[in-house]
């Protein structure tokens, strides 16, 4: 272990100690909340506190039998998978674009292609909100769509990016030399070498997506809420178990994200370590 | 490539390759610009072209002007000294007959009232008992017996100062301060001087978040940056995870927790250690506990980074140099950490000026931010000249800071690590 190589004194080994036993707090502060609300679902009661009285699946069947919670899980979805569809053909285009395009004005165009993660959500929500209204965009699927697109793009274009950084232009040279015609070269060549990046682009994006809850709140109508937007509510009114049940469906749900994310990762490592 | 060789060799069609080079790269620049453009004009649409709008509305000042052209008209020249002359008397009764029969004196009253408290009560007033258009020369005795208040100058003033078509009006109220009746910039009546100390709320509560993440975040980075890659890597979990939980999950894990019957105070009671519930949510304590937990892997992560380039060897050079641990570790360690302190405490620091969800379902009246105000004012009391001037003041302090941010991170790619 690297760490021990220089715990040679006895104050170093406190100090070594006191790192452990801090960030073994900070740990438990930062997954207790997410893993104490867990079985709180699975309670046979309707309170939101420990022990448990029973087990059940009631709170699941609830949320499986309201027409409110399943309509959000699918609106949640469908305005995920679109913009993330969405924001994969500009981010990517734009992605291959910027690697090529040198100018000096580079560095503003990026920076504004960035700019929606750094913006605060209420002030593109407001804004959105003043600007779609007259056209008739808030209340609707694509105006969310739209929106989600905006936020989501930026990571594309950071991911796709960093992949294209640590391709090998020369293959893309090299089947340009034995005939390929550029089509056929990105096809053939370079999107199999940059698929990686493309899926984490395309997890990134749709968690940012799936987890948006502001220009939800000012964009949608009753028929597009979302479920994070049907838990924001929940939470205002009272917490019901129900919103328990909702909670475990949307961390499944990221964890899926992450354990693909840490996949393509592990891959990829392989892959640069084998090169 | 091969063709471009050949005819270079020959020496009499040197300069002809040089253009012909620069003519295809050119081609190539288009064809890059042409592959970023749908992106930029789709932003422009969805993202700048709103923002625009935003900012627009925090100087636009149209209403009074749609409602009471003529008045605004006759104000013009008014040198705003006396009272103006019965041309504007008259042009005002003439308005507001108008702008009653159309139905639109609330728009005009709502806007006016923002500048003078009660003006909404001498509009509609006047509205309401103004039967015809006075005799010529008389609309000045008219109105001044329907109300009083039209004998007064400030009334006027604050007609003419809102007859638009741009106003500084709304950009001066978010920052407490207004114009009196001479038009010098003076600081708002005390009732209305909220903002400052909203700015001043939301910037100690993005600070303190900061720095608890800061205090938590860097051991934990530290201790991921010195283990080795196998371990640290099974312990990124517990970073990631909650990185990727949706923010309302760990929010409402934060209420069920900390709320009075919740798990804590259930089992402090349990314990024996408390009696009566503490109270651990909607006040300033709950707002800080859940920004910190949500926002702490943007700390750790930038902070695991920098310490994750810092080479073995510089701290071995110090040891063997004589220098006892905690020097080694203050002159030498620390240091190279900055870059990635600076990183993570700016990009916490941003996140956490604009947060809206969670103060909103975990704090109390008092802990509210900026961005709270902004949601109330556009979506309840539609005041939008003033909530697009509270955005533009908080998107500018945003924009400022990661333009520092985007400096200090410039060649250290700490996004690029991050993302990975």
């Amino acid at each position: 272990m690297s760490g021990n190589s220089s715990l040679r004194t006895p104050s170093q080994r406190i100090a070594w100690a006191t790192t452990i036993v801090v960030s073994a707090l900070v740990f438990i502060f930062l997954i207790a909340p997410i893993l104490a609300i867990m079985p709180l679902s699975f309670s046979s009661g309707s309170y939101l506190t420990y022990p448990l009285p029973g087990l059940s699946w009631r709170w699941y069947d609830d949320f499986i039998s309201s027409p409110r919670w399943m309509n959000s899980l699918k609106n949640s979805l469908i305005i995920g998978v679109a913009s993330t569809a969405l924001s994969m053909v500009l981010g990517t285009l734009a992605a291959l674009g910027l690697a090529q395009w040198k100018s000096r004005f580079k560095p503003l165009v990026l920076a504004f292609v960035l700019s929606p993660v750094v913006v605060p959500g209420v002030i593109t929500a407001v804004g959105l909100y003043f600007y779609f209204a007259p056209i008739g965009l808030t209340g609707s699927y694509l105006g969310l769509i739209l929106a989600h697109t905006a936020l989501a793009t930026p990571f594309v274009v950071i991911t796709v990016g960093a992949t294209l950084q640590s391709f090998d232009t020369n293959l893309a040279r090299a089947a340009a030399s034995l005939g390929a015609s550029p089509l056929y070269a990105f096809r053939r060549v370079i999107l199999p070498l940059i698929l990686p990046g493309l899926a984490s682009g395309a997890l990134f994006a749709f968690a940012t997506s799936f987890d948006e809850v502001v220009i939800v709140l000012f964009m949608a109508g009753p028929e597009q809420r979302t479920l994070p937007r049907e838990m924001f509510s929940g939470i205002r009114e009272n917490i019901s178990p129900t919103i328990t049940a909702a909670a475990v469906i949307l961390t499944t749900v990221s964890v899926i994200l992450l354990a693909t994310m840490e996949a393509l990762r592990r891959r990829n490592e392989r892959l640069k370590g084998g090169g | 490539m091969t063709n471009a060789l050949l005819t270079g060799a020959d020496a009499s069609t040197e300069v002809p390759l040089k253009r012909r080079l620069r003519r295809a790269e050119r081609a190539r620049q288009v064809k890059a610009l042409a592959l970023v453009a749908p992106l930029l004009v789709f932003l422009l649409f969805t993202f700048a072209g709103p923002i625009a709008g935003m900012l627009w509305r925090s100087v636009d000042d149209r209403e009074v002007r749609q409602v009471l052209p003529q008045t605004v008209a006759a104000l013009a020249d008014w040198d705003g000294k006396d009272l103006p002359d019965e041309k504007a008397f008259a042009a005002l009764a003439s308005d507001v007959l108008a702008a009653r029969a159309a139905g639109t004196i609330a728009i005009a009253a709502k806007r006016l009232n923002y500048a003078l408290n009660g003006f909404r009560t001498i509009l509609t007033s006047t509205a309401r008992n103004l039967k015809v258009a006075p005799e010529p020369g008389t609309a000045k005795e008219t109105l001044g017996k329907i109300n009083p208040a039209w004998r007064e100058r400030a009334t006027w003033t604050t007609i003419k100062d809102a007859g638009g078509p741009v106003t500084g009006f709304y950009l001066l109220a978010a920052l407490d301060l207004t114009r009196n009746a001479d038009g010098a910039i003076v600081a708002a009546a005390p009732d209305q001087a909220i903002y400052r100390g909203l700015f001043a709320r939301t910037f100690v509560i993005s600070l303190s978040v900061t720095l608890l993440c800061l205090i938590l975040g860097f051991p934990v980075a530290y201790l991921l940056a010195t283990l080795p890659p196998g371990r640290s890597n099974l312990l990124m979990i517990f970073v990631l995870l909650p990185f990727w939980t949706s923010l309302l999950v760990r929010t409402c894990a934060w209420i069920v927790l900390l709320q009075s019957k919740g798990v804590v105070n259930d089992s402090l009671h349990w314990l024996g250690i408390i009696d009566e519930p503490l109270r651990l949510i909607y006040n300033r304590f709950g707002v800080c506990v859940a920004m910190t937990h949500v926002l702490l892997p943007f700390m750790i992560l930038p902070l695991y980074s920098s310490m994750k380039a810092i080479s073995p060897a510089y701290m071995r050079a110090a040891a063997s140099l004589g220098a006892p641990p905690l020097t080694a570790f203050l002159r030498i360690y620390l240091p190279q950490t900055l870059p990635g302190v600076g990183a993570g405490s700016l990009l916490v620091f941003i996140l956490a000026l604009g947060y809206y969800i969670t103060p909103a379902l975990v704090g109390g009246a008092a802990d509210q931010m900026i961005s709270y105000f902004i949601a109330l004012y556009t979506t309840e009391t539609a005041n939008w000249g003033l909530a697009s001037a509270l955005g533009a003041v908080l998107l500018l302090a945003t924009l400022l800071l990661a333009l520092v941010y985007g400096k200090l991170v410039q060649g250290q790619q700490v996004t690029g690590g991050m993302k990975n």
